[in-house]
C-alpha cells in the first residue's frame, strides 16, 4: 500500500501537438480511491496507462510511495490492472488466471492456491474456479478480472472503465461491490470512468479531467456544490447543471426573459470579459406560483417516476436559452403551458464566460 | 497441326461442353417440385463425381491393384513391392531420407517463421521485412532449386580456378577447401532440405504474423503487468495463443515435405543417396519400368499423408469453432 504522486505528468503522443495529458499534478493518499472522470478523450485513461508504465512519460514524474517510477518497466511497479475488455488469459483456466502473477513472481503451489480460493470465495468464483474464460458470463469475467488484481496484493489497483461491459443493472450492483471491496481491503485505487453519476457514488475523491487538463480534484459532494469552472459544473451532476450566458453592462442587474438577477460585487470585480455564465441545478428551480421567477415555456415534461424534468425555454429569451428543472411527478405541468421558475438564490453559481473560472464562492 | 486448326478443335470442345450442359440442365429442368430439386442437385453434382471418379477414384484403386504386381504388371506378387521398400538398403536409404526431410523441415521452417514473426513485429521495416523472407514462396520449386544449385556450385580446387558458388566462396575465404556440397553423405541432404525450409520458413512467417497480432493488446499488457519478461511472454502467452495456427502450419508443412519431389529431381536427381519417396516413386515408374515398385511407393505415400491431413483439417475446424 502506498500513495501515488503525479507530478507534472505529460503524454505527448507521437505527431501530436497538444498532449494527451497535459502537466498532471495529482497527489493520491494510501489506500484512497481515487476516480479519474472526464468526457472521451480527456486524456484520463492515458493517465492511469502512464501510472501502470503501459504508457511512456514525455515530462514530469510519477511516484509511488516514495519510488519514482517515472521510467521503471510495468512489472516491477507491483501495479495490478482491470481492463474494460478484462484482459483474460483465454487459454487459461480462472484459478490459473487469478495465480498467474503469483506463479510468475515463484511463489509456490500450494500458496498460489490458497490466495487464488481466498480471493475466489471473496468474489464468489469458487465453483467457476477450473472453467475457461470463454465458459462465464460477462459478470463473472468481471469478477475473474478482480480477482486476479486482488490475489496479488499489490500497491496500487490501476481500474480502467471495468463496469462499461455489463448491463445496466449488473453495473449499479458490482459498483457497490468494487467499492466495499476496495475499502475492506484499503488498497490505493485509481479508477477511471465516464460516467459520472460511478464517479460520484465509488470515489472517495473525483479528478475531472478536460482536454488533458485536470480541472479539479475534490470530494464528490464537495465538487457538486462548489464546481470550479463552468466545465465542472456541467460535467458532474445528471441532469447537468443549466448553463446560461449573459452579457454584463456596468451595475445594471441581468436580465433572464422578465427575471432580473444582479452579480455579486466580488463576482463584478474579478469578471475579465464583458460576459457571465450563470449556473443553476434543475433541483434548484422551483415552480413558483406568484409569478416571481424566470418565464419559461414548457416544451417537454420527462416523467422517471420517482421525479419529472421540465424541459423549456425563456420566454422572450434567445433560443438558446433553454432550462431544465425538477419538479413534482405527481402534478407536473403541462407541454405548452407557461410556468415561472425561481431559482434559489444561495445555489445560484457564477463563472467567468471568458476563462470559465469561478468568480463568487 | 496448324494453328487454326488448333483454334477449330478448341471451338469444337467448348461447344461440346456447353452443349453437355445444356443437356444436362433440360433434363433436370423437366423435373418438377421436391423430386425437382434434388434432380438437379444431382444433376450438378454428376459431372463433377464423374470425373473425380475418373480423374482420382480409379487412379487410386489401380494404383494400389498394381502395387500387388511385378514391375511389368503382370503377375501377382502379393506383398513382394513392400516387402522390396523395407529390406532392400536403397530403398530403406529413401526412407530414412524421407524421415529426415519430414522430421527437420516442419520444425525448422516453422521455428524460423515464428522467430522472425516475432523478431519484426510492430518494427519499422516490418512490411520490407516481410515481403523479403516472403518472396521465395512465389518462386516455383525447380526455379529454387535453381537459385540453389548455383550457390552450392563447385570448382575443381586447382591452380586459378575461382569458385563462383557462394558457399563455397565464403567456405574458402573462411580458410576451409571447396567442397562438393550435393555430393557428400549424408549431409547433401541436409543442403537439399534448407532450399525447402527457404521456401517454407516466409509462409510459415506469414500464418504466424497474423496470428500473433490477432492477440490482443490487453492480454500481452495484463502479461506485463503481471511481471512478465520477453521470454515468459514467449512462452505463457505468444505460443499458447497461436497454437492452433502452429499446429496447422507444422501439418501443412509436414504434408508438401512428405510429397516433396521437384527439389530432389531438380538438384540431384535422387542420385547420392537423396532419394525419398515421392522422387523415388517417379524414378521406379518412368525409368526404371518397375511399375509395382512404384505403385507401392505411391500407395505409402499416400498412407503416410492421410494422418496428417485428417489432424490438419480436424485443428483448422477446432480453431475456426472457438
Amino acid at each position: 500500500m502506498a500513495t501515488v504522486t503525479f507530478d507534472g505528468a505529460t503524454r505527448l503522443y507521437d505527431g501530436s501537438q497538444r498532449p494527451a495529458v497535459d502537466a498532471l499534478d495529482l497527489e493520491i493518499g494510501d489506500g484512497e480511491f481515487l476516480v479519474l472522470v472526464g468526457p472521451s478523450g480527456c486524456g484520463k485513461s492515458t493517465s492511469l496507462r502512464m501510472l501502470a508504465g503501459l504508457e511512456p512519460v514525455n515530462g514530469g514524474h510519477i511516484r509511488i510511495g516514495d519510488r519514482d517510477v517515472t521510467h521503471v518497466d510495468p512489472s516491477d511497479r507491483d501495479i495490478a490492472m482491470v481492463f474494460q475488455t478484462y484482459a483474460l488469459y483465454p487459454h487459461m483456466t480462472v484459478a490459473d488466471n487469478m495465480g498467474f502473477a503469483l506463479k510468475i513472481a515463484g511463489k509456490s503451489k500450494e500458496d498460489i492456491r490458497q490466495r487464488v480460493e481466498e480471493a475466489a470465495k471473496i468474489l464468489d468464483l469458487t465453483d467457476y474456479l477450473d472453467r475457461k474464460p470463454k465458459a462465464l458470463s460477462g459478470g463473472q469475467r468481471q469478477r475473474v478480472a478482480m480477482g486476479r488484481a486482488i490475489v496479488r496484493s499489490p500497491q496500487v489497483f490501476c481500474m480502467d472503465e471495468p463496469l462499461s461491459n455489463l448491463d445496466a443493472k449488473l453495473r449499479v450492483a458490482t459498483r457497490t461491490q468494487i467499492a466495499s471491496l476496495q475499502r475492506r481491503l484499503a488498497v490505493t485505487t485509481v479508477y477511471v470512468t465516464h460516467d459520472q453519476v460511478e464517479a460520484m457514488t465509488m470515489g472517495d475523491r473525483v479528478a475531472v479531467l478536460n482536454a488533458g487538463v485536470l480541472q479539479q480534484v475534490d470530494k464528490p459532494r464537495a465538487m457538486y456544490d462548489r464546481p470550479a469552472n463552468a466545465f465542472v459544473a456541467g460535467f458532474i451532476g445528471s441532469p447537468a447543471m443549466n448553463l446560461l450566458t449573459l452579457p454584463v453592462e456596468g451595475d445594471a442587474p441581468l436580465h433572464l426573459g422578465t427575471f432580473e438577477l444582479s452579480l455579486p460585487r466580488e463576482g463584478r470585480t474579478a469578471l475579465t470579459g464583458g460576459e457571465v455564465t450563470v449556473g443553476v441545478r434543475p433541483e434548484d428551480l422551483t415552480l413558483s406560483a406568484d409569478g416571481a421567477g424566470i418565464p419559461v415555456t414548457v416544451e417537454l415534461v420527462e416523467e422517471l417516476g420517482s421525479d419529472a424534468y421540465l424541459h423549456g425555454s425563456v420566454t422572450g429569451g434567445s433560443a438558446s436559452e433553454l432550462l431544465v428543472a425538477r419538479v413534482d411527478p405527481k402534478s407536473p405541468p403541462e407541454k405548452g403551458s407557461q410556468v415561472h421558475l425561481a431559482p434559489r438564490p444561495e445555489k445560484v453559481h457564477w463563472f467567468d464566460t471568458a476563462t470559465g473560472l469561478r468568480l463568487v464562492d | 497441326m496448324s494453328t487454326a486448326e488448333k483454334f477449330l478443335q478448341m471451338g469444337l470442345a467448348i461447344l461440346l461442353f456447353v452443349a453437355v450442359v445444356a443437356v444436362v440442365l433440360l433434363v433436370a429442368g423437366r423435373f418438377k417440385g421436391r423430386n425437382g430439386d434434388r434432380a438437379v442437385a444431382l444433376a450438378f453434382l454428376l459431372p463433377t463425381a464423374l470425373a473425380l471418379g475418373v480423374g482420382l477414384v480409379y487412379p487410386a484403386l489401380r494404383t494400389i491393384y498394381f502395387s500387388f504386381f511385378d514391375a511389368q504388371g503382370q503377375s501377382f506378387a502379393g506383398f513382394d513391392n513392400y516387402q522390396q521398400i523395407f529390406t532392400d538398403s536403397d530403398q530403406l536409404t529413401v526412407l530414412r531420407n524421407t524421415v529426415l526431410w519430414v522430421v527437420i523441415t516442419p520444425f525448422l521452417a516453422t521455428g524460423i517463421g515464428l522467430l522472425y514473426a516475432i523478431l519484426v513485429d510492430r518494427a519499422k521495416f516490418e512490411k520490407a521485412a516481410k515481403a523479403l523472407i516472403f518472396l521465395p514462396m512465389a518462386i516455383s520449386f525447380v526455379g529454387a532449386s535453381i537459385i540453389w544449385k548455383f550457390v552450392y556450385e563447385y570448382r575443381p580446387d586447382q591452380g586459378s580456378i575461382k569458385q563462383i558458388g557462394l558457399l563455397n566462396q565464403l567456405w574458402t575465404m573462411v580458410g576451409g577447401t571447396p567442397q562438393q556440397w550435393l555430393l557428400n553423405e549424408p549431409w547433401n541432404n541436409l543442403f537439399l532440405i534448407i532450399v525447402m525450409i527457404w521456401i517454407q520458413a516466409g509462409f510459415a512467417m506469414t500464418i504466424l504474423s497474423a496470428a500473433i497480432k490477432a492477440i490482443p493488446d490487453d492480454i500481452t499488457e495484463a502479461a506485463r503487468l503481471d511481471g512478465v519478461g520477453p521470454i515468459g511472454m514467449f512462452r505463457y502467452i505468444t505460443v499458447p495463443s497461436i497454437r492452433p495456427a502452429l499446429v496447422v502450419v507444422l501439418t501443412t508443412i509436414g504434408i508438401a515435405t512428405l510429397k516433396v519431389f521437384d527439389i530432389v529431381r531438380t538438384m540431384t536427381g535422387g542420385q547420392f543417396n537423396t532419394s525419398v519417396v515421392a522422387n523415388e516413386f517417379y524414378s521406379q515408374t518412368f525409368s526404371a519400368d518397375n511399375q509395382g515398385l512404384g505403385a507401392a511407393l505411391a500407395v505409402l505415400l499416400f498412407v503416410l499423408v492421410l494422418p496428417i491431413v485428417f489432424y490438419n483439417i480436424r485443428q483448422l475446424r477446432a480453431s475456426e469453432g472457438r
